[in-house]
C-alpha cells in the first residue's frame, strides 16, 4: 500500500515537471539540422559554441539532414515547422527552393561583407547556386583505400576509375547507395569525356551504359548509406577501397590513425550550406538571421577548417585557413582544392541533379535490388 | 534425476565415428574462421577420433585423460594462435573430453526411458542440441556487443590487441564518453523524464480499462478491447505517421506532452493484457463483501482490489516502461530534437558516427532490461504463491 502511494506520488511529480518543460521560450532556442559525426562537431566548435556564448541562447542539434528534404516536406504539409535552419547539399537546396519549402534570401542584406568590404554575393561568387542557399563548405566525395591491403609491387589506387579495376585491385569496395557520383564515375571510367557526362546521362542509353559499368563490380560492392558506415567498412578492412566524403577520411586517417590512403583522382566536388525553412514565425526568423550573419562571416568559415578538411565557401576565408585545432597539422594539403589533389576533378552539376534526382533515385534503387 | 536405464560401455565402432563427426563440425567452425573449411573438417575429424580412441582404449583413466585433453588442446591453441586461441582450445578440449566419455560409457542412455529405440534416443538429444543452438543464435548478437563496448578504438572492430587479451586493447573510454558527453546525457535525461510519465499514464488508464472491460455488463467489450489493443498490432510506422500529422494540428508535435501521450498509447495495451490476466483469478465476492461492510467503490478499489492485482499492474507497468524507454520510431516523428531520447540518439549515432559509445549504452540498457525482467518474474512468482493462498 505504502509502495503504491510512493510510486504514484513520484510518477505524478515527474509528469508535472515534464509538462512544465513543454512549451514557451522559443526564440531563445534554435533547432539546427545537420549531418552529425565529425561534420556536426566542426560546426559545433566553429559556429554554435561561440554563438551560444555571445547570445546566451540554446542551440539544439538535430542530425536529420540525410532525410532533410522529406522531413521539410512533411513539416510544411502538417503546417508545423519545427526546424530553424537546415544544412543541405546544393542539389537538395535547389529542390526545396523550387518547391517553396525554403525561404529566398537576399545574400547581401543578410550576410556579412568580407573584411575588405567585398559584398557577400561577390565573396561567395558562383557558390550561390540558388536564392535559398547560403553556401558553407566545398567538400568532395572521393576514395580511401587500405594501405595494408595493396599487393606488393602494385601501385596504390589513384582514384575513382581504379574502383572498376578488379584485376589490379581485387577485394570488396564500398560505394554510396545513391546514384549521385556513382553514375558520373561509371560513365567517365567507361570512356565518356568529362564535358559530355551529363549529356549522356540524360539519355536512356546513357543511363543503361552507366548501370552496365556498375554491373561489372556490383557483386564485389557493399553499398553504404551513411558516411560513417563507409569509414567503419574501411576501418574493419571489410572493403579494400570505398568512396566517402574527404573530411570523414581525414578524420579516420589523421585523428584515428587508421591505415587508410587517399585516392583523389576524379574526386567529385560538391557544395553544402544552409537553407532557412519557409514561413518561420517572426521571433524565430529574427534569431536565425542573427545566427547566420555571425556564423557565415569570413573568420567563422575559416575556423571550421580547423576541425575538418572541408574548404570554406568564401573566397576571403581561404587565406585564413591554418592548422588543425588539436593536431596542429597544416590543413592546406588535406583540402580537396589543394592543386596536387585536384589534378582531375569533377564538379557536381547541382541543377542537373535537382531535375533528375527523383527519377534516377528510383531507377538506382531498382537496379540495386535486381 | 535418477537413472532410468542401466548403462554399459559402447563399442569403438559406435563412438569413434560419432566423435569424428563432432570433430569435423568443430573443425568446420575453426577452419571457416581461418579461411579453409575443408582442411578444418578433415583435421578436426582425424584429431578428435584419434584422441577418442587413444584416451578410451590406451589410457582409460577418465579424470586424468579428460584434463589431459583439455591441457593438450590449450597448449596447441597457445602455440598456434596465442592466448585467445588457448582459451578456445581449452574449452573445446573440456567439451570433447566430456563428450567422448559420455558416449564411451553409454551415459547418454542413462536418463532416457529404457523402451526408447536408438532413433528416439538420437532425437531426444538432437532436440536439446537444436534448442540450445536456437538460444545461442538469439543471444550471440547481444553478447558480442558487450566486449566491443570496451574497445580502445573508435570503431566496431575486434582489434588484434583485444584478441590477444592485451589490456591496452581495452578501455572504459566509451563509458566515460556516455557519462560526460552532453548529447548522451541530454538524451538520458529526456528518456528518464518521458518513460516514467508515460508509464504512469499507461498504468492508470490501462488498469481502469482492464477493470471496466472485465465487468460482464459492459456493452461491446470485444470491440473496445480490440481498439485499445490496436497500437500493439498496427505497424508502428503507421501509428507514428498518423500521430505526427494529428499532433501537429493540435500543437502537441515536438513537445514533451506529445511524446508522453504517444508513448502512453503504446504502453496501455501491455497493461490491459497483464491486468486482465490477473483479474481472471480475482474473486468478485471480495468487492461485494467490502461494499456490504460500507466501503465506497473507490475505497474498495484501493483497499481490496488493487493490492490483489498489484503484481499484474506492476508487470504491465514495467512493460510499458520498457516500451517507452526503447522506442525510436514514434519519438522520431512525434518528438523534435529537444525531446531526443536514448534510442533516438543511438539511432542517429549509428547512422552518422559509428562510435562504440552506442555499444556501451546498449550494454547498460541490456543490464537494465535484464534487471527489470527479473523483477517481473519475481513478482509473477509471488503472485502465484499469493493466489494459491487466497480464496477462490
Amino acid at each position: 500500500m505504502k509502495l503504491t502511494k510512493t510510486l504514484l506520488a513520484s510518477t505524478a511529480l515527474t509528469v508535472a515537471s515534464g509538462m512544465a518543460f513543454a512549451d514557451g521560450h522559443m526564440a531563445s532556442e534554435m533547432t539546427i539540422v545537420s549531418w552529425g559525426g565529425a561534420y556536426s562537431n566542426s560546426q559545433q566548435k566553429a559556429y554554435h559554441d561561440p554563438y551560444m556564448e555571445k547570445s546566451g541562447i540554446t542551440i539544439i542539434n538535430d542530425e536529420s539532414s540525410p532525410e532533410g528534404v522529406a522531413k521539410m516536406r512533411a513539416q510544411a504539409e502538417a503546417g508545423n515547422i519545427t526546424w530553424d535552419l537546415v544544412d543541405l547539399e546544393a542539389a537538395d537546396a535547389i529542390r526545396v527552393c523550387d518547391e517553396g519549402l525554403a525561404m529566398e534570401i537576399d545574400h547581401d542584406e543578410v550576410l556579412a561583407a568580407a573584411p575588405d568590404g567585398t559584398s557577400a554575393s561577390d565573396d561567395f561568387g558562383d557558390m550561390i547556386v540558388s536564392d535559398c542557399f547560403i553556401p558553407q563548405i566545398v567538400f568532395s566525395t572521393t576514395f580511401g583505400y587500405r594501405t595494408d591491403q595493396v599487393a606488393e609491387g602494385v601501385e596504390p589506387p589513384k582514384g575513382a576509375c581504379d574502383v572498376f579495376d578488379l584485376e589490379t585491385y581485387p577485394g570488396k569496395r564500398g560505394l554510396n547507395k545513391q546514384p549521385i557520383a556513382n553514375m558520373e564515375w561509371a560513365l567517365l571510367c567507361d570512356g565518356v569525356a568529362y564535358e559530355d557526362v551529363y549529356d549522356v546521362l540524360e539519355t536512356e542509353e546513357g543511363q543503361d551504359r552507366a548501370f552496365a559499368k556498375l554491373d561489372t563490380i556490383k557483386d564485389q560492392t557493399i553499398f553504404w548509406s551513411s558516411a560513417a558506415e563507409a569509414i567503419q567498412l574501411l576501418a574493419d578492412g571489410e572493403v579494400f577501397m570505398s568512396s566517402t566524403y574527404n573530411g570523414r577520411l581525414f578524420s579516420a586517417i589523421e585523428e584515428q590513425g587508421q591505415p587508410i590512403g587517399m585516392a583523389w583522382d576524379w574526386q567529385m566536388f560538391d557544395l553544402d550550406g544552409w537553407v532557412v525553412p519557409a514561413d518561420l514565425p517572426e521571433d524565430r526568423l529574427a534569431r536565425v538571421m542573427d545566427y547566420l550573419y555571425f556564423a557565415t562571416d569570413t573568420q567563422r568559415l575559416a575556423d571550421q577548417a580547423k576541425f575538418i578538411s572541408y574548404g570554406p565557401a568564401r573566397a576571403s576565408s581561404a587565406p585564413l585557413v591554418s592548422t588543425h585545432a588539436e593536431l596542429g597539422i597544416d590543413m592546406a594539403p588535406h583540402m580537396p582544392t589543394e592543386p596536387s589533389n585536384a589534378e582531375n576533378t569533377f564538379v557536381n552539376n547541382y541543377t542537373w541533379w535537382a531535375d533528375y534526382r527523383d527519377d534516377l533515385d528510383s531507377k538506382f534503387q531498382a537496379w540495386l535490388t535486381q | 534425476m535418477s537413472t532410468l536405464t542401466p548403462v554399459s560401455r559402447t563399442p569403438v565402432s559406435f563412438y569413434v565415428p560419432v566423435v569424428a563427426l563432432a570433430g569435423a563440425l568443430a573443425g568446420l567452425l575453426i577452419g571457416a574462421a581461418q579461411g579453409s573449411s575443408l582442411l578444418g573438417i578433415v583435421a578436426g575429424a582425424l584429431l578428435m577420433s584419434g584422441c577418442a580412441f587413444a584416451i578410451t582404449q590406451l589410457i582409460e583413466a577418465e579424470r586424468s585423460s579428460r584434463w589431459g585433453l583439455t591441457a593438450l588442446l590449450a597448449v596447441g591453441g597457445l602455440v598456434l594462435g596465442g592466448l585467445a586461441a588457448a582459451l578456445i582450445g581449452a574449452v573445446f578440449g573440456w567439451v570433447f573430453g566430456w563428450f567422448i566419455f559420455w558416449l564411451f560409457e553409454g551415459r547418454y542412455r542413462a536418463y532416457v526411458p529404457l523402451y526408447l529405440t536408438p532413433g528416439q534416443v538420437l532425437w531426444h538429444h538432437s532436440f536439446r542440441v537444436i534448442c540450445g543452438a536456437i538460444l545461442v543464435f538469439l543471444i550471440t548478437p547481444i553478447l558480442v556487443v558487450m566486449p566491443l563496448s570496451f574497445n580502445a578504438q573508435d570503431f566496431f572492430t575486434f582489434t588484434p590487441e583485444m584478441l590477444r587479451f592485451d589490456p591496452a586493447g581495452y578501455s572504459l573510454k566509451h563509458y566515460e564518453d556516455f557519462f560526460t558527453n552532453s548529447d548522451w546525457q541530454g538524451a538520458l535525461a529526456n528518456s528518464v523524464k518521458i518513460a516514467p510519465a508515460a508509464t504512469f499514464l499507461s498504468v492508470a488508464f490501462g488498469t481502469l480499462a482492464a477493470i471496466g472491460l472485465s465487468q460482464a455488463h459492459v456493452p461491446f467489450r470485444r470491440a473496445i478491447m480490440a481498439i485499445l489493443i490496436s497500437p500493439m498490432i498496427v505497424p508502428l510506422i503507421i501509428s507514428a505517421a498518423g500521430m505526427y500529422f494529428f499532433y501537429s494540428r493540435i500543437g502537441l508535435q515536438g513537445t514533451y506532452t506529445g511524446v508522453v501521450l504517444a508513448h502512453a498509447a503504446l504502453g496501455i495495451p501491455f497493461v490491459i493484457i497483464t491486468v486482465t490476466a490477473t483479474l481472471v483469478g480475482f474473486d468478485n465476492s471480495l468487492t461485494r463483501a467490502a461494499a456490504n461492510m460500507g466501503a465506497g467503490p473507490v475505497t474498495t478499489f484501493f483497499r481490496v482490489q488493487m493490492p490483489l492485482i498489484l503484481p499484474g499492474v506492476i508487470s504491465g507497468g514495467l512493460f510499458a516502461f520498457i516500451t517507452s524507454f526503447d522506442e525510436v520510431v514514434v519519438v522520431l516523428f512525434v518528438g523534435s530534437a529537444g525531446q531526443k531520447t536514448l534510442p533516438w540518439q543511438m539511432f542517429t549515432g549509428l547512422r552518422e558516427q559509428i562510435s562504440p559509445t552506442i555499444l556501451a549504452v546498449a550494454t547498460i540498457l541490456v543490464i537494465i532490461s535484464v534487471a527489470l525482467l527479473t523483477v517481473v518474474e519475481l513478482l509473477r512468482r509471488r503472485s502465484e504463491r499469493l493466489r494459491g493462498m487466497s480464496p477462490g
